[in-house]
């Protein structure tokens, strides 16, 4: 009697299915890596679909088999007959089973131990993260650069990540350049990664770690080592006059709001409870999640919770006129 | 062996009949009859999955379209966690107590559980304890630190409120209940069987009854001594968990999950048993390769205590620690799979009927094996770094939990619904409800993978737009408003049975197992004479020999009844003042309510009453035979 619908269910299972080889947008996408840890990953990932839809249509085969040729019928008067089992189809699907995972389990033991290892060699640049209640900071020790919410990264590279966190569990992932690692109060972790192609690649939190753990966003530029190379120079050495009236003022009242908590490169401003803001014009996004146009800049600014809610940035009591100069003088910062 | 009538009558402090019929509500609040008890265990399991379902429906809401601001997130995060906290222990424990009660004691030929008082306090401590959380809505704030509450997140410097502190003293509570109860079931099942039912004779929802039970014994220690912990450094500013004063966040994590992932088996094990029971009985056949289900249910159990790092793979343990619990994860596959293949061989052959219950086994079935094949895909821990705390696993544990418990416990529910009552639900009801659930659940949780594998983590309020997100979650919450219509079906269904049902008789199902023996509903000491277990499957020997009941193994004699008792029920109370006291310091009211335990217990042990005795004529009587 329900074969039919059955029939449809799995349909609509290889429909959806179809969604594993692309034609959505994949700017996230797990299923479209850039680099080759997520490739690494993605590999053993179709390595276990394909094992087991085996094993699913194998057994859904006999379900269906089942229910068609079992159902019972009018004029069954006698109970069928009663088999305690068989210990030959017992066995097959105990060793069959064992086969099949030994074939997964082999790549899965050598791939954890190839991502496990800690890519060395002149070529290799270490970065290190760190995260607190919904911002990223990314400090390149050998290059002397501090930023935050952006990963700038030259292609083709391996990148050697350290990740600490201020307070609660974070965990730092890029779906299309690798997997999560956490970030743990009390530990040092470590992963690598690296991007083939440049581009920008969305990041995510991936532990719960407080009320705008969801906008815990941010981003990982992959550039080719020129771009790379343009990018920490102008870092090492930024453009911090500040042009025009209202940027000067702007410069001012950041001094006075502000700079307990930001810092600048190459001005006195050394706040360090929030992201350091070297180079901000040059930002995409303004705090990880919002276009960085003047007016994103703005609204931050003028009430960062409404964003963020919990974030450790307050609202700082200034008018909107005020609010238009300190975001002029962010501007300015190139 | 029961007395001889005349001792009985003799002894002083007997009353020899049955004590005069309480008000119903008076006999239930006091009762120590597993039947009753295991009706208010499902009542509770019910309710909190209608609670738990309302907070997933705002959830869904929420995440129609990105950006959206039907809740706030901090609203959101305790919709999340509360969701998750209510399904699990408050939701699935019950559920699971509910049907052990419920059935166990009636498949193995007993009168009641081993420890009836002791059961009934576990009912009520479980009860306090659910209400305890829940009630932290009321006193300001609801917990926010996930069902899982790591830390420091659910610690007071990230969770000053007093929600988190209504959840470990809540949880701790309906834990005690939880591990009194499963020592209650080793003992019944251990000691408690009719002549002739060895172990390997043990219908399988009993057996799975018993590994679960026994994974309780084992799991939930740990969750206790972590709840303790966690108690110090919420309540008596302890730094266990708190790195920055030289604590470990991780080693909380390490005791949840060395209780969390038997968890997950200590609810499926028992729903295992359900759709065995039920694939055997509808399918008109003895249940495939007994033995082999057995073994396979232990190992289970055994294996499900070795893999519970595979929670925590992004820590960083390292990739040898990593191989290691990807293998032992990986195992559990094998002894899952044997009883996947077992209940399809038992459908071999036999005359497959589609009874409501049946339908939910045979929704059962793929739901599961879908949730089996992602926990494989889980199992790899390099491709877990991409899964982990993504929408991948969300849908994941919901193939696990609702796919195997909830559609096992709903086919359990529609097959023992008349033993329980008497009547019968509606079949074409039935069928609408497994319908829906069927098709909702797969259009909410099938969506998810892909969710998941387009970047999406769990627990956020809100998404990236743009990025092929939005499909995936509209789907989804669709599917969550079609699943809830199923369980406005099933109350329906319920309604109807108790207005209109058919009356079900001893055996409405052509079933094996000893309790269709018994009338329906069953009468409060059982079984008049124990019956003699010659086999699995007794009930079906007796027929196979043209007979329409088992032999009961003595002759009729007085069966010795427990007296009710409202000590459980002030026992929760005290309890539950001692721990409402304990989150807010005061003092006065802690050793107030641990008094009202002590004086409880004191009494309890002082008071002499073995209860009473039902002699045969009365059960005559009872049955309308006249004297
Ligand atoms: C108490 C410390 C504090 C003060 C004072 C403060 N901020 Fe912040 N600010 C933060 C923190 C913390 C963040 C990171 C918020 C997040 O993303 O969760 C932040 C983020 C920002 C960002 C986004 C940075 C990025 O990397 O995208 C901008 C821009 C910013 N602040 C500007 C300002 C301005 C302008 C003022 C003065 C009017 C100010 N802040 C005052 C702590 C502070
Ligand atoms: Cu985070």
């Amino acid at each position: 009697m329900r074969p039919k619908h059955r029939i449809g269910l799995l349909l609509t299972t290889a429909v959806l299915l179809l969604g594993l080889t692309g034609c959505q947008r994949a700017d996230m996408s797990v299923l479209d890596p850039a680099g080759p840890v997520a490739k690494m990953q993605l590999s053993i990932i179709m390595l276990s679909v394909y094992i087991m839809s085996g094993i699913f249509v194998v057994a859904m085969g006999i379900l269906l088999y089942v229910l068609i040729r079992y159902r019972s019928r009018r004029g069954q008067n006698q109970p069928p007959k009663q088999v305690e089992g068989n210990n030959v189809l017992e066995a097959i699907w105990t060793i069959i089973p064992v086969i099949l995972l030994a074939i997964l389990a082999v790549p899965t033991v050598t791939t954890a131990f190839a991502l496990d290892a800690k890519p060395t060699g002149s070529n290799v640049l270490n970065v290190k993260v760190k995260a607190s209640q919904f911002w990223w900071q990314f400090e390149y020790p050998d290059l002397g650069i501090v930023t935050a919410q952006e990963l700038h990264i030259p292609t083709g590279t391996k990148v050697n990540l350290q990740l600490e966190t201020t307070d609660v569990m974070h965990s730092f992932w890029v779906p299309r350049l690798a997997g999560k690692t956490d970030l743990i109060p009390g530990r040092t972790n470590t992963m690598w990664i690296q991007a083939d192609q440049p581009g920008e690649f969305q990041g995510k939190c991936a532990e719960y770690c407080g009320p705008s753990h969801g906008v815990m966003d941010f981003l990982v530029v992959a550039e080719d080592p020129r771009q790379f190379q343009a990018w920490t120079d102008r870092m090492k050495h930024p453009q911090v006059q500040p042009a025009g009236d209202a940027a000067v003022e702007g410069e001012k009242l950041f001094a006075q709001n502000c700079a307990s908590c930001h810092s600048v490169a190459g001005t006195n401003f050394k706040g360090a409870l929030g992201p350091n803001l070297t180079g901000f014009a040059d930002r995409i996004k303004v705090a990880g999640v919002l276009e960085n146009t003047d007016e994103n800049v703005r609204r931050w600014i003028s009430d960062p919770a409404a964003v963020k809610p919990g974030t450790k940035m307050p609202k700082v009591p200034l008018n909107e006129q005020q609010i238009s100069a300190v975001a002029a003088f962010l501007r300015d910062l190139k | 062996m029961a007395k001889p009538l005349e001792e009985v009558l003799s002894h002083p402090v007997h009353t020899a009949t049955a004590p005069r019929k309480r008000f119903w509500l008076l006999d239930y609040l006091s009762t120590v009859d597993h039947k009753k008890i295991g009706l208010m265990y499902a009542l509770i399991g019910v309710f909190y999955l209608i609670v738990g379902g309302i907070e997933a429906l705002l959830m869904r809401v929420q995440l129609f379209s990105p950006n959206n601001h039907f809740v706030s997130y901090p609203l959101f995060n305790q919709l999340f966690t509360m969701h998750g906290t209510n399904m699990i222990f408050f939701a699935a424990m019950p559920l699971i107590f509910g049907l052990m009660n419920l059935v166990v004691p009636l498949q193995i030929g007993a009168r009641d559980v081993a420890f009836p008082f002791m059961n009934a306090v576990s009912l009520w401590f479980t009860f306090v304890g659910a209400l305890l959380v829940n009630i932290s809505w009321f006193f300001g704030d609801a917990p926010s630190a996930g069902w899982f509450a790591y830390a420091p997140i659910g610690l007071n410097q990230f969770n000053p409120g007093h929600g988190m502190d209504f959840f470990i003293v809540g949880l701790q509570i309906a834990g005690f209940g939880s591990l009194m109860g499963a020592i209650n079931f080793i003992a019944t099942i251990l000691n408690m069987r009719a002549p002739g039912m060895t172990l390997l004779r043990m219908p399988l929802f009993t057996w799975t009854s018993l590994v679960a039970s026994g994974l309780i014994l084992f799991a939930f220690p740990p969750l206790t001594v972590g709840l303790f912990l966690y108690m110090f450094d919420r309540l008596f500013g302890g730094h266990f968990f708190d790195a920055a004063m030289g604590g470990n966040p991780v080693l909380w994590s390490h005791l949840f999950w060395i209780f969390g992932h038997p968890e997950v088996y200590i609810v499926a094990l028992p729903a295992f048993g359900v759709i065995s029971e039920v694939v055997a009985t509808f399918s008109r056949k003895r249940i495939f390769g007994y033995t082999s289900m057995v073994f396979a249910t232990v190992l289970i159990g055994f294996i499900g205590f070795m893999v519970w790092v595979h929670h925590m793979f992004t820590v960083g343990f390292g990739a040898m620690a990593d191989s290691i619990f990807a293998i032992a994860t990986m195992l559990i596959g094998i002894p899952t799979g044997i009883k996947v293949f077992n209940w399809l061989f038992t459908m071999w052959g036999g005359q497959i009927r589609f009874k409501t219950p049946m339908m939910f086994a045979l929704g059962f079935l793929p739901t599961f094996v879908l949730g089996g094949i992602t926990g494989v895909m889980l199992s790899a821990a390099p491709a877990d770094y991409q899964y982990h705390g993504s929408y991948f696993v969300v849908a994941h544990f919901h193939y696990v939990l609702i796919g195997g418990v909830v559609f096992g416990f709903f086919a359990g529910l529609y097959y023992w619904f008349p033993k329980v009552t008497g009547r019968l639900m509606h079949e074409g009801l039935g069928h609408l409800n497994f319908w829906f659930m069927f098709i909702g659940f797969h259009l909410t949780f099938f969506p998810m993978h892909f969710a998941g594998l387009y970047g999406m983590p769990r627990r956020v309020p809100t998404y990236n737009a743009g990025v092929g997100l939005e499909i995936w979650n509209q789907l989804s919450t669709i599917g969550a408003f079609v699943m809830a219509v199923s369980i406005v079906l099933f109350a329906m269904n319920v309604a109807y049975a108790f207005i209109r049902g058919e009356k079900a008789g001893n055996d409405p199902w052509d079933a094996r197992t000893l309790e269709w023996t018994l009338p329906s509903p069953v009468p409060e000491y059982n079984f008049a004479q124990t019956p003699l277990v010659r086999g699995l499957d007794p009930l079906w020997m007796a027929k196979e020999e043209g007979k329409t009941t088992v032999t009961p193994a003595e002759p009729p004699g007085p069966i010795h009844m427990p007296s009710n008792s409202y000590l459980p029920m002030v026992m929760a109370v005290g309890l539950f003042i001692a721990g409402l006291a304990a989150i807010y310091h005061r003092l006065f009211f802690i050793v107030l309510g641990l008094e009202v335990i002590a004086l409880a217990m004191f009494y309890h042990s002082l008071n002499d009453d073995e209860g009473y005795h039902v002699l045969p004529e009365e059960r005559a009587l009872a049955k309308g035979e006249g004297a």
